[in-house]
């Protein structure tokens, strides 16, 4: 009996450390770096989600981000996802979440500035704060476009056919 | 062109801009969780309000639940008492029903009305767009004024590490008859959720 359950928590263990070797890791930044990140984008089309593991209709709209960011990996568009979760809840909440959904070709940060008023306007002057938001940032010097909103899989894409090579 | 694109798409996507500090507020008449109307300017002896477009099931606006108890207790006092409203539509968030309102109000002691805005119409003239979003607005005559607009303090995750209280500081320099010197802060909050 107590051998048994050994076993399964020797499984478990194994399955649980796979889980996290497979998972990639989710750094905090700070405003500064993700400023950078929206400036390099001459030849890449930047999709960029702000989300939380609390807000229920970006969970829901993230898969979409992912098989996006699946499809057109070898194609000129970048998905970055800017998860707004406190940087205490980094270990304990945020990195089970995106094992758990096995979130693994966007980019994930967590944005560590809780000082919200400090940057939501630099991200966009459109965005009141309310998440889902999302930043499609295309190459070149087309205008940058902004949903205040939950997306499906289809606006998405439609959203960014016109700025893929 | 594109610009002209995206300028009637966002009209679509959000609802109006809303009011500006300065602007006259809409006098709403809503149904709080005794069943009875509440309407902005209920109270004659207040010399404003402090409106909270708030909501059960966020977790920005639980963070800041006690603070808006705190801001009742502190403001009410001195003339500016809280009246938080709810414009979720439950459809979408069981969670925000009238009935779960009235248990939250009973469960945390809400000291203040707790009102039901269910055609929303209060949300979108007033221009919030997520849960939770403050107006300050000040009494002239049978008017209401806006003071102040949007988030609460500068730190959602802990009150004890915020350093800006924007709505304290807009209420203090009413109070003073000084001039409310940050009009409007952003804050990360859960969208409202608007009727389909």
């Amino acid at each position: 009996m107590m051998n048994i359950k050994k076993l399964i928590l020797l499984f478990s263990i194994f399955l649980c450390s796979g889980y996290w070797a497979m998972a990639q890791n989710v750094q905090a930044i700070k405003y500064s770096a993700l400023e950078k990140m929206l400036r390099q984008s001459k030849d890449t089309v930047l999709i960029i989600n702000f989300w939380a593991t609390w807000c229920k209709p970006c969970v829901e709209e993230l898969p979409y981000f992912e098989k996006i960011s699946k499809k057109y990996a070898g194609k000129n568009v970048k998905v970055v996802l800017i998860n707004l979760d406190m940087v205490k809840d980094l270990n304990t909440k945020v990195k089970p979440f995106v094992a758990k959904n096995n979130i693994r070709s966007s980019s994930i940060y967590l944005l560590d500035e809780p000082d919200y008023n400090s940057w939501i306007d630099q991200v966009s002057a459109d965005w009141s704060g309310s998440l889902p938001f999302t930043l499609i940032v295309p190459s070149g010097k087309n205008a940058r476009k902004t949903f205040e909103e939950p997306l499906t899989e289809s606006q998405l894409e439609k959203e960014i056919q016109p700025f893929i090579n | 062109m594109a610009a002209a694109l995206l300028i009637v798409l966002s009209s679509f996507l959000l609802p109006a801009d809303g009011y500006k500090v300065g602007d006259k507020v809409m006098i709403f008449n809503l149904k709080n969780v005794d069943n009875k109307m509440v309407a902005l300017g209920h109270d004659a002896t207040a010399k404003g309000y402090i409106v909270v477009i708030t909501c059960n099931t966020c977790p920005v606006a639980q963070a800041y639940e006690q603070r808006i108890i705190d801001l009742n207790k502190t403001y009410a006092p001195k003339g500016y008492p809280v009246i938080a409203i709810n414009a979720n539509d439950s459809n979408r968030s069981p969670g925000d029903s009238f009935s779960e309102m009235q248990n939250r109000a009973k469960s945390s002691k809400y000291q203040f009305p707790y009102l039901l805005d269910q055609t929303q119409e209060v949300a979108k003239t007033y221009g919030a767009r997520s849960t939770p979003t403050a107006y300050v607005v000040k009494r002239e005559g049978n008017d209401y004024i806006l003071a102040y607009h949007g988030a609460i303090d500068n730190n959602s995750n802990d009150a004890s590490s915020a350093s800006v209280h924007y709505v304290s500081q807009a209420i203090n320099a009413l109070l003073a008859n000084k001039p409310v010197e940050i009009t409007t802060a952003k804050a990360i909050g859960c969208g409202i959720k608007w009727k389909m």
